[in-house]
């Protein structure tokens, strides 16, 4: 018995056989499907439509719409009737341009009430009595917190302001008050206040110059690496103050270069040497100095 | 957040009450017109003209079509919400400071001041219906308290009613006979007068601010304090979340702030607790005055502020406010 094939191509208009059709004819009368992309995160919508023009020839139309999103209305019935009541008292002659109804020009956010002895404090005096002891002189003791050998005990590791106990805070003033005395009186000559090593310095917009002065650039990161990564790399050359990875929005990847700020330049410098060229998650890290000119 | 801004009122806002279903908020002023707004765009929708006096304090009924306002030109209002006429007026001998309506917006509790020779007073008043038939005649007259009553609420199930005022002492009144049920305790109590009280959602426990600049939280059957809100500045004004734990203040004089704060936005802010930690959650600043106002949409998800400077901040919450964590 004779079956009857199905032919997909006895559809086609054209006699054509489909051993006769050339490759890129064959999706010649087929349009792709509608695409819609979005909202994303701007609330920008976009459709992308294909169809044939007056002409025949096939057309790509992309529609980008922003979609956003208003103060929701009440569901509630009677809430919705009430949204078409009608003005009365002294709303009946409302003009337009009367702007009793303003939206705010200014974000105004829920202040998050600031922790006492904030972190900026702490970080100060620690920076600065790791300066005291590493010119003080080798004490060979390792740290804890940071793993690094002979500069600090753990005591005044400056990791602590991450973990924030309220003791330790109080033992290191105490620490920089002695050691500025003995700087002091060493030398002999009269030194400034502020300008004395320990010194109380206001508001760490020093410390926070000094930083980018000792702030290390790397470059050749994997997709995956993160400041946690980072941080964990570049710790055991000394105090950390800042890490940066440069992440790419879209995609949540990073875009595979980043900042790593020390406390100390030296500790910065022995990073540089150190892992510059070193193979991280596959790749060869580059390691240097962020800003072109380093002293 | 962007807060909305409505400049309706001339005068510094006394009081805010948002209607049961949250699209209307109703604002109190010293400038004699209560005003009706949208609470999703802050648009006005009408004014109640009728008044010859600052209108202390509001309510609404529960469907929205009453409003009763209390007035310093000592008469009470009832209003016809959708219009704006006005349906009953109660005369008394001195200024109405406080009114709210029963669960069921049968009766409505209204305090006066002392005036004269007049104490201050509780009073209790049948609401009709059908305005036509409203009389003059209380069901209730309570004196007894010294001083200004700031505030009476009905308590759970109309039973009670909880008064507190200038004395500083919290009141729990049989609501059908009128005896004194309760008293809060002199000590554990404010120290200074009461200026605000506002219930929970389930009308359980309620929430009083005082001028000794602190906020008290009790149980409304009880009377026992479950917690205090310690704040900088005295507290003119109190609300409750009823969707998360978190309790607002609002208040008053910037007697020993000298901040260099915004000189954009006002400094005067309402203060977010924790209700159960009672620690300060943040603030929302913008005010150019002290807040006299502060009153939650019943869906927990905006709030807001009426300032001495005559603004009314409406704040709708951005989503990460219902993520935030001590």
């Amino acid at each position: 018995m004779a079956f009857e094939k199905s032919d997909p191509n006895l559809s086609k208009p054209s006699k054509l056989r489909w051993g006769e059709l050339e490759e890129d004819d064959d999706l010649d009368f087929l349009l792709p499907p509608k695409e819609v992309i979005g909202p994303d995160e701007n609330g920008i919508k976009k459709v992308i439509e294909y169809k044939f023009n007056d002409e025949g020839n096939k057309v790509k139309i992309t529609t980008t719409t922003r979609v956003r999103k208003l103060a929701k209305a009440r569901f509630n019935k009677r809430a919705l009737e009430r949204r078409n009541w009608e003005k009365f008292g002294d709303a009946v002659r409302e003009d337009v341009g009367s702007r009793l109804t303003m939206v705010s020009t200014e974000e105004i956010i829920l202040e998050r009430p600031r922790a006492p002895g904030s972190k900026q404090e702490e970080m100060k005096v620690a920076g600065d009595s790791l300066a005291q002891l590493s010119k003080g002189g080798a004490v060979l003791m390792v740290c804890r917190t940071c793993g690094k050998k002979g500069d600090h005990w753990t005591s005044k590791c400056p990791y602590k302001d991450l973990a924030a106990p309220a003791e330790t805070f109080v033992d290191k003033p105490a620490a920089s008050e002695t050691s500025v005395a003995a700087s002091g009186s060493s030398k002999g000559a009269y030194v400034p206040p502020s300008m004395r090593a320990g010194a109380d310095r206001t508001a760490g917009s020093d410390m926070r110059r000094r930083n980018d002065e000792n702030s290390v650039r790397v470059t050749n990161l994997s997709e995956d690496t993160r400041e946690p990564d980072l941080l964990e790399l570049f710790r055991p050359f000394g105090a950390v103050t800042r890490v940066y990875v440069a992440m790419d929005q879209k995609t949540g990847a990073s875009r595979g270069f980043g900042f790593v700020n020390f406390v100390n330049r030296e500790d910065a410098q022995r990073a540089i040497n150190k892992l510059n060229g070193y193979g991280y998650d596959n790749l060869i890290l580059r390691v240097e100095w962020a800003t072109p000119r380093s002293n | 957040m962007r807060p909305i801004l409505m400049k309706g009122h001339e005068r510094p806002l006394t009081f805010l009450k948002y209607n049961r279903d949250g699209d209307l908020l109703f604002s109190c002023a010293k400038d004699h017109t209560p005003t009706v707004w949208f609470a999703d765009n802050g648009e006005r929708l009408g004014t109640y003209r009728g008044h010859n006096g600052a209108v202390w304090c509001c309510d609404v009924s529960r469907d929205s079509v009453r409003l009763i306002t209390g007035s310093a030109d000592q008469t009470v209002k009832l209003w016809n919400v959708k219009t704006g006429a006005q349906l009953y007026t109660f005369n008394f001998g001195s200024p109405a400071r406080s009114v709210d309506f029963s669960v069921g917006d049968k009766l409505a509790v209204i305090t006066t001041d002392p005036f004269m020779e007049l104490t201050s007073a509780i009073h209790v008043k049948r609401i009709a219906r059908d305005p036509t038939e409203q009389t003059e005649e209380s069901v209730l007259v309570i004196k007894g308290p010294q001083g200004r009553i700031n505030r009476a609420v009905w308590g759970p199930l109309n039973r009670t009613i909880i008064s507190a005022g200038e004395d500083a002492v919290i009141r729990i009144w049989d609501s059908e006979t009128g005896k004194l049920l309760m008293e809060s305790d002199k000590d554990s109590g404010h120290k200074k007068t009461i200026t605000s009280l506002s219930k929970s959602a389930d009308g359980s426990h309620f929430l009083t601010g005082s001028l000794d600049k602190s906020a008290q939280l009790w149980d409304a059957r009880t009377l026992t304090r479950i917690k205090t809100y310690v704040t900088e500045r005295p507290v003119n004004a109190v609300a409750m979340s009823p969707l998360l734990d978190h309790v607002v203040l609002g208040g008053g004089q910037d007697a020993s702030a000298v901040t260099t704060t915004d000189h954009r936005a006002g400094k005067f802010e309402a203060k977010f607790y924790d209700k159960i930690l009672q620690e300060e959650i943040g603030g929302v600043k913008g005010h150019f005055g002290p807040l006299n106002a502060l009153a939650f949409n019943p869906d927990g998800k905006s709030f807001s502020s009426g300032g001495e400077d005559g603004y009314v901040r409406l704040h709708h919450f951005d989503p990460d406010y219902f993520n935030i964590k001590i």
